[in-house]
C-alpha cells in the first residue's frame, strides 16, 4: 500500500482534533498553548501534502508564513502567560475568567 | 369732513394708544416697585394712570361727540401679523360705540380704583391687587378700542386672565382658588367658539377677496355671505359671548366669581368685563343682522337667562350672590335687546347697568366691610342707622334697577321692552316684564333685609359696625348721581325727548325707529312700571313685616323653593353630565390607556430587552475555553453546512 494524499490529510485531521480537544479540555494555559501549536502544525501538514500532490510550491510557501506567525505568537503568548502568572499566581484557564458578566 | 373736525381728529389720534398703555405702565410699576414704595404710591399710581386714561378717553369722546355723524378716530400703531394676504394691525379706533364703552370702562373703573384704595387698605397684597386691577383695565381697553377681531381677542383673553387672577386673589382659600379656575375654564369654552367664529369669518372673507378681520370689513361684507356661513359665524361668536357675558348655558361661573374681593365683582363681574359679549355683538351688528336665526336665538337665550337668573335671585341669602344673579339677569336683558335688533338699547342698558350695579356692589362691599365680612343678609338688618351714606346710595341703586321712573334703569329697560314689542316679539316682551317684576321684588327684599328693621347678627358685630371711609363713600355718591341722571341721555320720544343716545350710536350700530305709536309706548311703560311697583310693594310688605318671610315661602312652595336656592341644581347637572364623565373618562384613559398601553409598551420593550440580555449574558462565562468551544462548534457547523450544500 502506498501512502497517498488521503493518509496525510487524515493524519492532519487527527492532529487538528487532538489539538482542539486539548485547547478545550486542559486547564493549564501552557498545555492549551501547546495544543494550539499542534493545530497550527496540523494545518502545515495539510498544506505540504496538498502542495506535494498538486506539484506546486504554493502550499510550501504558505507554511513558512504560518511558521513565522507561530513563532511570533509563541513569543507574545509566553510573555502574556508569564505576566499572568506573576499577577495571579496561577496558570489555570478557569481561574482567570475575568471577562464575564 | 369739516376741516375743523379733521384737525381735531389728527390731534387726538396719536394719543389713543396711551389709553390702554397707561394702566399697563401702572402694572409694571406695581410689580417692580410696588412693595418697595408702599401703599400710598401704589394707590396713587393705580388711580392716576386710570385717571389719565379717563382724561384721554374724554378727549376722544368729545371729539366724536362734537364732530359730524360717523366720525371715527384711528390710531394705527403697527402691523402685528402679516401673513400672505392677511394682515392684522394693532390699531385703535374710536367711533360712537367705542367712545361710549371707553367712557364707561375708564369712568367706572376710576371710581372703583378709588374705592379699592379704601376697601383693600388692610390687605397684605395691596400692590398685587392693583397690578391685576390695572392689568384688567389695560386688557379691557384693548378689547374696547380694537379695530379688528384678532386684537379684540387679545383683550378678550386678557380680561379673562385678570378675571381668573382676581377671583382667586385670596388664593390661600381653596374654595376661592377653585372659583377662579371655574371661571377660567367656562370662559375657555366660550373662547373656543369665539376663535372658531373668527376663523370662519377669515376663511369666508379670504374667498371673497377681503382677507381682513377688521370690524368694518366684516360688517360691510356680511350681507353678501352665504346664509349658512353668516349663521355659523354668528352662532360661534355668540358662544363666545355667552361665556364672557354669563348667558345660558355658560353663566355658571359668574355667581361663583363673587369669591373675589368686592370691588372686583363691581368692576369686572358687573360693570365692564361681562358686557364684553354685548359689545362684541353690537360691534359686529352687520354680521348678526345677516343671520336672523342667530338673532332669534340670542333674543330667546337672553330672555330665558333674564327670567331664570331672576327667579334664582329671589331665593339667595348671600348679599353678593343676589347681586350676581341680578347681573346675570340684567345681562339677559341686554342680549334680549340685541336679539330684537335694538343694539343701541342694549348699549344703553350696558351703561346704566354699569352705573347702578357697580353702585350696588360697592355698597354691598361697604356693608360687608362695616360688618366684619358678614355676607348673609339673614344676619343683617337695620344697617341704615349705622351707614347712612351707604344706605342712601344703595337705595338709589335699588330704585334704578327696579325701573322706577326718572332713574337710569327705567329708561334703558323700557327702551328694550318697547323694542321687543315693536319688533313683534311679544313672548320676549312678556318675559321681560315678568323679569322686571321679579327684579323689583328681589332687590327690594335685599334692601329691606339689609338696611331696614332690627339687626339680626351678634352684638359684637353691631357695636363695631361703622360707615366706610370717604375713599369708599365718595365713589358711591358719584355712582348714585350717575344712576339718577344716566338715563336722561336717552329720553324716548314718547316722553318728549329725542332719544339722543340712540341717535348718537346710530352711525356705529344703525338706528331702528320703533315704529309704534307713542300712546302704545306709554302704555308699555305703564305696564312694566306697574309690574315693578307690584314686585316692590309685595317684597316690602312681606319682608318689612317679617324678615323671616322666606321660611313661609319655603313651606308653601316646598317642591320649588329649595331648588331655587340651589340655582336649579345646574351646577350639579353640569357636574353629573359633563364634569364627572370627563373625570371618569380621563381616569379611564389614564389607567387603561396611558398606564396600561402606552407606558406598558415602553416599559415592555425595555424589560424584554433586559430579559433577553439577562439570558444572553450567561453565555459570556469569561472562561476562554468556553469561547473556544463556541468557535469550534461554529466552525464545525459552517463546514458541515457547506459540505452538505456541495460547496467544498
Amino acid at each position: 500500500m502506498t501512502i497517498g494524499l488521503v493518509h496525510w490529510l487524515v493524519l492532519s485531521a487527527l492532529l487538528m482534533a487532538i489539538g482542539a480537544v486539548g485547547v478545550v479540555v486542559r486547564r493549564n494555559v501552557l498545555i492549551i498553548f501547546m495544543s494550539v501549536e499542534l493545530m497550527l502544525n496540523a494545518a502545515n501538514l495539510a498544506f505540504v501534502a496538498g502542495a506535494h500532490s498538486l506539484g506546486t510550491m504554493n502550499g510550501q510557501s504558505i507554511v513558512f508564513f504560518v511558521m513565522t506567525v507561530a513563532a511570533a505568537e509563541a513569543a507574545v503568548g509566553l510573555a502574556v502567560i508569564l505576566a499572568l502568572f506573576r499577577n495571579r499566581q496561577t496558570v489555570a484557564a478557569d481561574e482567570i475568567a475575568l471577562l464575564k458578566w | 369732513m369739516h376741516p375743523e373736525a379733521a384737525q381735531q381728529v389728527a390731534q387726538v389720534a396719536p394719543y389713543l394708544r396711551y389709553i390702554p398703555l397707561l394702566p399697563l405702565v401702572g402694572v409694571i410699576f406695581h410689580l417692580a416697585a410696588g412693595y418697595r414704595f408702599g401703599r400710598r404710591a401704589v394707590g396713587l399710581v393705580a388711580c392716576g394712570s386710570v385717571a389719565a386714561s379717563f382724561a384721554l378717553a374724554t378727549m376722544a369722546f368729545l371729539t366724536i361727540f362734537n364732530g359730524p355723524a360717523g366720525l371715527a378716530i384711528v390710531d394705527p400703531v403697527y402691523e402685528w401679523i402679516a401673513s400672505g394676504d392677511f394682515s392684522a394691525t394693532v390699531s385703535f379706533r374710536v367711533d360712537a360705540l367705542a367712545s361710549v364703552m371707553v367712557m364707561i370702562v375708564t369712568g367706572v373703573g376710576l371710581l372703583i380704583h378709588v374705592y379699592s384704595t379704601g376697601y383693600m387698605a388692610h390687605d397684605e397684597d395691596y400692590a398685587r391687587f392693583f397690578a391685576y386691577l390695572n392689568l384688567f383695565m389695560a386688557a379691557m381697553l384693548v378689547l374696547v378700542l380694537a379695530d379688528n377681531l384678532p386684537l379684540m381677542f387679545v383683550g378678550w383673553e386678557g380680561v379673562g386672565l385678570c378675571s381668573y387672577l382676581l377671583i382667586g386673589f385670596w388664593y390661600k382659600d381653596p374654595e376661592k382658588a377653585s372659583a377662579g379656575k371655574k371661571a377660567f375654564l367656562v370662559n375657555r369654552i366660550g373662547d373656543a367658539g369665539f376663535l372658531l367664529g373668527a376663523f370662519t369669518l377669515f376663511w369666508t372673507l379670504s374667498d371673497m377677496g377681503a382677507p381682513s378681520l377688521a370690524f368694518e370689513t366684516i360688517n360691510a361684507h356680511a350681507a353678501s355671505f352665504a346664509p349658512g356661513v353668516a349663521l355659523a359665524a354668528a352662532l360661534l361668536l355668540f358662544v363666545g359671548a355667552t361665556g364672557k357675558s354669563a348667558q345660558i348655558p355658560l353663566y355658571v361661573w359668574l355667581p361663583d366669581a363673587m369669591a373675589g374681593p368686592t370691588p372686583v365683582s363691581a368692576l369686572i363681574h358687573a360693570a365692564t368685563m361681562v358686557t364684553a359679549g354685548v359689545y362684541m355683538v353690537a360691534r359686529l351688528h352687520g354680521l348678526f343682522e345677516a343671520a336672523p336665526l342667530a338673532m332669534q336665538l340670542i333674543g330667546g337665550v337672553g330672555a330665558a337667562t333674564a327670567l331664570m337668573a331672576a327667579t334664582i335671585g329671589i331665593a339667595q341669602n348671600d348679599i353678593k350672590k343676589v347681586l350676581a344673579y341680578s347681573t346675570v339677569s340684567q345681562l339677559g336683558y341686554m342680549f334680549l335687546a340685541l336679539g330684537v335688533g335694538a343694539f343701541g338699547a342694549a348699549i344703553f342698558h350696558v351703561m346704566t347697568h354699569a352705573f347702578f350695579k357697580a353702585l350696588m356692589f360697592l355698597g354691598a362691599g361697604s356693608v360687608i366691610h362695616g360688618l366684619h365680612e358678614e355676607q348673609d343678609i339673614r344676619r343683617m338688618g337695620g344697617v341704615m342707622n349705622k351707614m347712612p351714606i351707604t344706605h342712601a346710595t344703595f337705595l338709589v341703586g335699588v330704585l334704578a334697577i327696579a325701573g322706577v321712573p326718572g332713574l337710569a334703569g327705567f329708561f334703558s329697560k323700557d327702551e328694550i321692552l318697547a323694542s321687543a314689542w315693536a319688533g313683534g316679539h311679544t313672548g320676549l316682551w312678556i318675559c321681560g316684564v315678568l323679569g322686571a317684576a321679579m327684579t323689583a321684588f328681589y332687590m327690594t327684599r335685599l334692601y329691606v333685609l339689609t338696611f331696614r328693621g332690627e339687626f339680626r347678627g351678634d352684638h359684637h358685630t353691631w357695636a363695631h359696625a361703622h360707615e366706610s371711609p370717604s375713599s369708599m363713600t365718595l365713589p358711591l355718591i358719584v355712582l348714585a348721581g350717575l344712576s339718577v341722571v344716566g338715563g336722561y341721555v336717552g329720553i324716548p320720544e314718547a316722553l318728549g325727548g329725542h332719544n339722543a343716545f340712540a341717535n348718537y350710536l346710530a352711525p356705529s350700530v344703525g338706528h331702528h325707529a320703533l315704529g309704534i305709536a307713542s300712546e302704545t309706548e306709554l302704555m308699555l311703560m305703564a305696564v312694566s312700571v306697574g309690574a315693578a311697583f307690584l314686585g316692590m310693594t309685595a317684597a316690602w310688605a312681606m319682608y318689612s313685616r317679617d324678615p323671616r318671610a322666606d321660611l313661609g315661602i319655603a313651606r308653601s312652595l316646598r317642591s320649588v323653593y329649595p331648588r331655587l336656592q340651589r340655582a336649579y341644581d345646574v351646577d350639579a347637572l353640569y357636574d353629573y353630565t359633563l364634569v364627572q364623565p370627563l373625570m371618569r373618562g380621563s381616569e379611564k384613559l389614564w389607567i387603561d390607556v396611558d398606564v396600561a398601553i402606552i407606558d406598558g409598551a415602553a416599559n415592555g420593550t425595555a424589560s424584554a430587552a433586559r430579559g433577553a440580555g439577562g439570558l444572553l449574558r450567561r453565555w459570556s462565562t469569561g472562561n476562554v475555553q468556553h469561547y473556544m468551544l463556541t468557535v469550534l462548534v461554529g466552525v464545525a457547523v459552517v463546514v458541515f453546512a457547506l459540505t452538505l450544500a456541495g460547496g467544498l
